[in-house]
């Protein structure tokens, strides 16, 4: 297990929110298998965790749910990103973003390019 | 911010936690099901997909458990479980908690009675806006040795032109005669400056006050009533205003209506309770012409300016007063030394009961120690019996602070749960509660039992609680698991420390009601000898009744205006009142002779300059002047020392009579017979200068203006020729109280069918109601020692209880190798004395410090009386003796051999 790395602490919430964003209404189980399709089982999804990630989501009124019947006629939970959870996608792509050219950055930096 | 975001959200969470779980363990199960079915459909068996599915979830539970723990505030999820712990357990021993929570009951039941007075009293006496901006204004001669000689209109004048005060106002507070409703009616009046209402800041419900820029030098014929005389009078006419009343035959005008709950500022509860003003400037008629020498004895009360101190507006002021002695040096002569004091007006109302009031407050204060001492002496007690539970939840991983935590949210229960229900009994008894107030106390009828009192209760029993909840639980929760384990109780160190602070607790105890009983002990002899004093009058068998006549502001339209006319008038109601079947002798006097009877707004001081002694401008010294009839001292049984009481011949146009007491012939003629000397009382109006009163007599010294004191200088003059108007009728003999008045009445006004007849009341009433404070702080002090002992004795039978207890294995050893039943006896009975011993030592030193703080409240007796202070030593060294027998017995009576075996 120790090769895959697990998934960092507030990444999650931006990788549902994206999917959310990309796939419309999708309940739980549907989140977590989209997340490890992507990430292309590089990551360890500890899928139970999702669940209390997606209440607190909700509760910050990023998503809303509302119960449905899934495609193979089970009842489940779909959620569904908000305007409010866009905006957030939003700003926090961007901060990635950011924070992730700077990371770039100082990989790429080599000892005789420094003044 | 964030933080407080987060907690907002974590409250709200606490609140809809069960469901967030309900739906989390929802979903879980649900995304079980999706992954069972994919697996299945891969091709697992359905047993193998499910474990699969299971093991790729992750720990369910543990995901619930983190979720729950970060989403919600254990603390308060503790402390609910806690409570809920605590109540189960409190109703399992349903004795100690009923016991125990009776107690905090009454400890803080009586904390908060007496609260709720003190409330009404000291911290609320002036319900007007901004009352920290009140003040008295006293004028004193300190040169003279004369006190609150009064305010002159220019000095009125000055003060008020200072820029020191807002508005400055004079009041005089009588009572009035209201006629034209069909009996004439006494209702409480008070005379004022018309800035009165400015200075309170209060405005009329109906109509309007006076106007404070009013500058009608005699009386301006405006009239404001109270709420209550309007309704009871007037049935709320909404008409009122613009009416004529006639008050002492006086015409005059309603302009206002006060709002209901206006209560004016005065040192009685008749004062608050004034009915009627009316305003006038004291520069004209019926008042003699505006002289700065002319002081009235009223009492001056003004607003100062918004944002100056007391100190501040004091220092203005002697600076405002040097410089009117420069410019006035005849009227402020340099030895009288006039002095013009202002006093915050909250403090000059309760002045009298404040000593009193702390007093109980201190008392009070130490019942509650007490109580709370011997709860947390009761939760020591239990400790060792639930020392055994406390290890087992030890040894299962309990932390020692969420113990400490569980035990203290049990005694915090315990004391909430008590204040609250003392609060419920005290709301629920106010009333009768109330009868034992004493009528005298100034705003008697502002005491309530409201929401001010509540939250008292209820803080003094959470500060309680955490101050004697937190020990025993700390000391119970701490443990030496292994040796209680094995056995609770035998020498484990936690058990020892607990039961140092049960004797240390009991010792506490002893000691705090120690200095209680010599409080009371102390308190009880004083009103016992005030009870017994000598008064130097015979007051049994003695009735007092109150008239007055009309004292109109046109002297013209006075019927009885000169003493031969007011002569004419008492004579003939004394001679109609003898007829009353019972009655053996009349008197009558001015309403300021009553003995006891009367506040201290009431005493006339007159200057008295004596006969070549004092020159007439000079600052004369003032002596307390009573108007009497001849039959007055008879009456009452004083005694005659030297010459002559007054007789039938003293009339109008003979020689000025007057009489005097030792105390004043001892102060102002020492060494020297004072009958025959003659003085000049400085009232000249209408008279001859000088006017020469001859003192004709002394009588002993009697207590009629104060019983704890004997010498009050005092003048007697004679009503016949002396007119007074408000008038004080005195019958001796077998009458009945409650008949008398209309009896009176019937007489009187068949001499003047304007007259009210009023406030009858026996001379032993008028002793007893003087005496009403002192009696209840003594009654009350006596009832909390009372209370103290008991809890006392129960702190300490519960004490040694518990060591003979613990040390019933020693005694069944000691008496199976022969120790004597009595030797046993004698072992416990010296346990218990040891404590009462170190209690009474402790208290005894207390008592001392406590005696002498109080020693203004004592009467004939020494704060460090012998006999009260041996006396109640002896008394709670019984108490703690009885207390430790029984226990002894149980001790005594052990049997070894089944004590023995069964251990």
């Amino acid at each position: 297990m120790k090769d895959k790395p697990d998934v960092l602490q507030g990444t999650l919430a931006l990788m549902v929110l994206k999917t959310l964003d990309v796939l419309g209404s999708q309940h739980g189980y549907g989140i977590a298998r989209r997340i490890e399709q992507i990430s292309g089982d590089i990551l360890v999804l500890n899928q139970g965790s999702l669940y209390p990630l997606l209440l607190k989501l909700e509760h910050e009124g990023s998503i809303v749910s509302e119960r449905g019947t899934s495609d193979n006629n089970r009842r489940a939970r779909f959620y569904r990103i908000t305007a409010a959870g866009r905006k957030q996608l939003q700003t926090e792509t961007s901060d990635w973003e950011r924070t992730a050219q700077i990371i770039e950055r100082f990989f790429n930096v080599k000892a005789e390019e420094l003044p | 911010m964030k933080f407080l975001r987060r907690f907002f959200i974590r409250l709200s969470n606490f609140a809809s936690g069960r469901r967030a779980d309900q739906r989390l363990r929802e979903e879980l199960a649900e995304h079980l099901a999706f992954q069972t079915d994919e697996n299945v459909r891969a091709g697992m068996p359905p047993a193998e997909a499910r474990r699969q599915a299971v093991l790729k979830l992750g720990a369910a539970e543990a995901i619930r458990e983190d979720h729950h723990a970060e989403q919600s505030l254990p603390f308060v999820e503790n402390l609910f479980q806690d409570l809920r712990f605590a109540v189960r357990m409190l109703r399992r021993s349903p004795g100690f908690s009923l016991i125990a929570i009776a107690i905090v009951a009454l400890g803080i039941g009586a904390t908060t009675a007496i609260y709720s007075v003190i409330d009404a009293t000291l911290l609320h006496p002036l319900p007007y806006p901004h009352p920290s901006e009140l003040v008295r204004i006293e004028a004193n001669l300190p040169g003279v040795g004369a006190h609150d000689v009064g305010i002159s209109i220019p000095e009125l004048k000055d003060l008020q032109n200072s820029g020191i005060f807002q508005y400055v106002s004079l009041a005089f507070f009588g009572t009035d005669t209201l006629t034209g409703n069909t009996q004439p009616t006494r209702i409480a009046g008070k005379s004022v400056t018309p800035a009165y209402f400015a200075v309170l800041g209060v405005d009329a419900q109906l109509g309007r006050t006076f106007d404070p820029h009013d500058t009608t030098p005699g009386f301006n014929n405006e009239l404001v009533i109270s709420d209550g005389l309007w309704k009871r009078a007037f049935g709320g006419d909404p008409q009122i205003l613009g009416k004529i009343l006639r008050i002492d035959n006086d015409p005059a005008r309603v302009v206002g209506v006060m709002p209901a709950g206006f209560r004016d500022q005065g040192q009685t509860p008749e004062e608050v309770g004034t009915e009627l003003w009316a305003a006038g400037g004291f520069a004209d008629d019926p008042a003699p012409p505006p002289m700065r020498g002319t002081r009235f004895p009223f009492v001056a009360i003004a607003r100062l300016q918004p944002g100056l101190s007391p100190a501040a507006a004091q220092a203005h002021l002697d600076a405002l007063v040097d410089s009117l002695k420069k410019q006035y040096p005849a009227d402020y002569p340099p030895q009288a030394a006039w002095t013009v004091h202002l006093t915050p007006l909250a403090e000059t109302l309760v002045g009298n009961v404040r000593q009193s009031l702390i007093l109980l407050f201190g008392a009070v204060g130490l019942v509650l120690l007490i109580s709370c001492v011997n709860v947390a002496n009761l939760l020591l007690a239990r400790a060792s019996a639930r020392g055994h539970e406390m290890a087992v939840r030890q040894a299962l991983g309990a932390a020692r602070m969420r113990l400490v935590r569980q035990l203290f949210t049990e005694s915090l229960l315990l004391f909430v749960l008590g204040g609250i229900t003392g609060f419920v009994v005290l709301f629920c008894a106010q009333k009768f509660l109330l009868q034992f107030v004493p009528e005298t106390l100034p705003r008697l009828n502002d005491i309530s039992i409201g929401w001010g009192v509540l939250a008292f209760a209820i803080v003094v029993s959470v500060v309680a609680g955490t101050i004697f909840g937190l020990a025993p639980a700390w000391l119970t929760s701490r443990l030496y698991l292994t040796a209680t384990l094995r056995q609770e109780g035998r020498g484990s160190n936690g058990s020892r420390r607990r039961s140092r602070l049960r004797h240390v607790l009991v010792i506490g105890e002893l000691a705090l009601s120690l200095v209680l009983m010599i409080a009371a002990g102390l308190l009880l002899r004083s009103f016992y000898d005030l009870f017994n004093v000598q008064p130097g009058f015979n007051p049994t068998r003695v009735m007092a009744i109150e008239t007055s006549l009309p004292n109109p502001n046109d002297p013209n339209t006075d019927i009885y205006r000169t003493a031969t006319q007011e002569g004419v008038l008492l004579r003939e109601v004394l001679r109609r009142n003898r007829t009353i079947p019972g009655v053996e002798e009349t008197a009558v006097s001015d309403r300021a002779a009553i003995p006891l009877g009367h506040g201290q707004s009431d005493r006339r001081m007159t200057p008295l300059i004596r006969e070549g002694l004092e020159a007439q401008s000079s600052q004369p010294p003032l002596i307390d002047t009573l108007i009497v009839s001849p039959e007055y001292f008879h009456l009452l049984d004083m005694t005659l020392l030297r010459g002559r009481l007054f007789v039938d011949q003293d009339l109008e146009d003979t020689p000025l009579t007057a009489v005097i007491n030792e105390a004043a012939a001892r102060t102002y003629w020492p060494n020297e017979n004072p009958v025959g000397k003659r003085v000049d009382l400085g009232d000249h109006s209408g008279r001859a200068k000088p006017d020469w009163t001859t003192i004709v007599g002394v009588i002993a010294d009697a207590r009629t203006e104060s019983l704890a004191d004997a010498s009050i200088p005092q003048m007697y003059l004679d009503i016949y020729q002396r007119p007074f108007k408000f008038l004080a009728l005195y019958l001796r003999g077998q009458v009945d109280p409650a008949t008398i008045a209309a009896q009176v009445r019937a007489q009187v006004q068949a001499v003047d069918p304007n007259l009210p007849v009023f406030h009858a009341e026996t001379l032993d009433d008028v002793l007893a109601s003087s005496l009403s404070v002192r009696r209840f702080s003594m009654e009350m002090v006596a009832l909390f020692a009372g209370t103290a002992l008991l809890l006392a004795g129960l702190g300490i039978y519960g004490t040694i209880s518990y060591l003979v207890n613990e040390q019933r294995r020693e005694i069944a050893i000691r008496l199976a190798l022969g120790a004597q039943r009595r030797d046993i006896l004698r072992m416990v009975l010296h346990q218990g004395l040891t404590l009462a011993a170190a209690g009474a030592v402790l208290g005894l030193a207390g008592a001392l410090v406590v005696s002498h703080l109080m020693s203004g409240l004592l009467f004939g007796v020494a704060p460090t009386d012998l006999l009260t202070f041996a006396g109640v030593t002896l008394v709670l060294t019984t108490v703690a003796l009885a207390a430790s027998y029984i226990p002894a017995l149980r001790a005594m009576r052990l049997d070894p051999n089944t004590m023995l075996h069964s251990e």
